[in-house]
């Protein structure tokens, strides 16, 4: 389906995270990476060397959840725009996401949103934390939001209120 | 007549890098290009490139153009760039005509010449395909991208290429509305990250569906869709209709190499490579000695190997005219594995294919 | 039609160049082509094909194509995807394939 849609699936996003321990341990990249194609940026972004494609720039970027330490250099970096940054060391009951968000008008800290699926469905609402964009970034904007932890596997995107 | 030594048609990704690269090793080098700003389609990409950093990977093409106009600069008077300077004919003594500002017809006779000129969008058959609102996807990039103005409100794109569904993701940027993408295959062509880009935004990329009909009178108001068998054609009863302003169509591109054809260069249909391509050396080197090609003009693939064919052609196209560099070797090979990591993963399987028929 | 704010890009809009479409007065902007101004004025019939009078408009932004060609100054079959706006310039709607003024 995935080939069809462009949406992963539930099975598919499961293998890009990390392990709970580990989210639950603070920030941490998930590199929705699926495809063979040559590319290699989140790699040579990564000051942790955390990221490895290798000598083949067509392979997959795998991410070491143990040296990964959540900086989030990546996110703005890929240029399929694949990587977020999740942390579980907030709350019980929420996570926090960090995406990249190239739409204006950029939301503010404080706001609430609706938080999208990987089809761009809404499932939740989401509170935003924080909104980064410094130069280094180049216009990719990260948005960094709160949502109920049952969306963790689900949450992707988010949109303002209409 | 004007002579100059190196000729480089074109100033995309491919013509700039062939220019800074024949520059580098000591060639003096005239760029044509046709329009009225350098770049080709880099100056519409405002998305980030793939690739590796040896092709400006994660930089977006708009400031690659930049990036490359900048390296130029540093050249000074070894590298001119002629801008609203087609190049219309390329006769057997190496004389290429050239009109300027649509008016002044004149000469100029190289000693090498890099053809970089790219390529075309093809268009699709359908009922009232020619209504106003119907547009190539690169078309629309340029309203949009180069001039800021809105192509309109609603839009249908048909082809889930990479460009179908990066113009789709810019539209959604400057704040229209994409309705669906389309795609007559069975599978998404782009990469895939770009279609999970647009999907997570609630658009609907529908496969094997085609455009049965566009409707309206003096412009587009609808598009009737239906879904499509395994051999392309249509399913009855599937037809949904859209109604929208804007259609893109995207639905690939053909090489633009009509100048070498005239020179007589060997060339050949090749699927892979979408269209009739020149033969050439692992140089870049057509048929004829002194004559190179690089870029989509040679056979249509990303702008990253474009700019790396570029580099390797600038590179052999100087050295054919005696300026090579100690490290000449060298560089080639670095031009060359560049290439071939870039081509060497699935997405590149149609391409090396083309490339092996497509090699003198 | 013109975009306001774009996440990524800055439009530096030159100066305003004043033409008329068909005897109308418009307004576009000093490095954009003549198609595009019509375009952000909302104009999207540019021509009428020769045999069948069917609409024509921007279809390719790159001088490839033909759909763009209208009249401007008495002159037929420009393409005003690629010509840049002038001041005072008379730009007009070409019925197939236009005549030498």
């Amino acid at each position: 389906m995935f080939e069809k849609t462009g949406v992963a699936s539930r099975e598919m996003v499961m293998t890009k995270f990390p392990s709970m321990e580990r989210i639950n341990k603070g920030p941490v990249a998930v590199v929705e990476c699926y495809q063979r194609i040559p590319c290699n940026p989140c790699q040579t972004a990564c000051p942790a060397g955390a990221i490895q494609i290798g000598n083949d720039i067509n392979d997959i970027p795998r991410r070491d959840e143990t040296r990964c330490t959540g900086c989030g250099l990546c996110v703005a970096k890929c240029p399929g725009l694949a990587v977020m940054i999740v942390d579980g060391s907030k709350s019980a009951d929420t996570v926090e996401f960090r995406i990249p968000y190239e739409f204006l008008p950029l939301p503010e800290a404080g706001e609430m949103v609706v938080g999208l699926d990987r089809a761009g469905q809404p499932i939740c609402e989401a509170r935003v934390v924080r909104v980064m964009n410094p130069p280094s970034f180049d216009r990719t904007p990260v948005v960094t939001l709160e949502v109920d932890r049952r969306y963790l596997y689900d949450f992707r995107n988010f949109r303002k209120e209409a | 007549m004007r002579e100059v030594e190196l000729l480089v048609i074109g100033s995309g990704p491919a013509g700039l890098c062939a220019a800074i690269s024949a520059a580098s090793s000591g060639a003096k080098v005239l760029v044509l290009e046709r329009n009225f700003k350098p770049g080709g389609q880099l100056i519409k990409q405002t998305h980030m490139f793939f690739g590796s950093e040896s092709q400006y990977a994660s930089h977006r093409g708009v400031d690659i153009a930049d990036i490359l106009l900048s390296k130029i600069k540093a050249y000074g008077d070894q590298i001119e760039i002629m801008l609203n300077a087609t190049a219309v004919g390329f006769y057997e003594d190496n004389v290429v005509t050239v009109l300027r500002d649509e008016k002044e017809y004149f000469k100029i006779k190289a000693r090498s010449i890099l053809c970089a000129t790219g390529a075309y969008e093809k268009s699709l058959a359908f009922p009232n395909n020619d209504l106003p609102g119907i547009y190539g996807a690169g078309a629309v990039q340029t309203l949009m991208n180069v001039y800021g103005i809105r192509p309109g409100d609603r839009v249908l794109m048909v082809g889930a290429g990479n460009i179908g569904v990066i113009v789709s993701y810019q539209l959604l940027q400057a704040g229209i509305q994409v309705v669906a993408v389309l795609d007559a295959a069975p599978r998404i062509g782009a990469y895939l990250v770009h279609a999970s880009k647009l999907a997570r935004m609630g658009v609907p990329i529908l496969t094997s569906h085609t455009v049965k009909e566009a409707i309206g009178t003096d412009c587009l108001e609808a598009a009737v869709v239906c879904e499509v068998d395994g051999k392309f054609q249509p399913i009855p009863g599937t037809e949904k209709r859209y109604d929208v302003d804007v259609m893109c169509i995207s639905v690939g591109l053909s090489p633009l190499n009509e100048l070498l054809a005239m020179r007589g260069v060997e060339m050949k249909y090749v699927p892979q490579l979408s269209g009739y391509v020149p033969m050439r050396t692992e140089s870049c080197e057509t048929s004829i000695p002194g004559i190179f090609v690089a870029g989509d003009a040679s056979g249509i693939e990303e702008a990253s190997s474009a700019m790396a064919e570029g580099y390797l052609a600038g590179l052999c196209a100087a050295a054919g005219l005696g300026h090579v560099p100690t490290d000449f070797e060298q560089r080639k090979q670095t031009y060359l594995k560049q290439l071939e990591d870039l081509r060497s993963g699935p997405v590149g399987d149609r391409i090396r294919a083309g490339m092996k028929i497509s090699q003198l | 039609m013109r975009i306001a704010q774009h996440p990524i890009l800055t439009f530096d809009r030159g100066k305003e160049i004043h033409f008329t479409f068909n005897g109308q007065h418009m307004t576009g902007y000093e490095g954009e082509t003549i198609a595009a101004a019509l375009h952000a004025a909302g104009v999207k019939v540019l021509a009428r094909s020769l045999e069948k009078h069917r609409p024509r408009g921007f279809y390719c932004a790159i001088g490839n194509c033909a759909s763009c060609q209208m009249i401007v100054d008495g002159e037929p079959n420009v393409r005003t995807c690629i010509t840049l706006l002038k001041e005072g310039m008379k730009v007009e709607t070409q019925e197939g394939k236009g005549k030498i003024q």
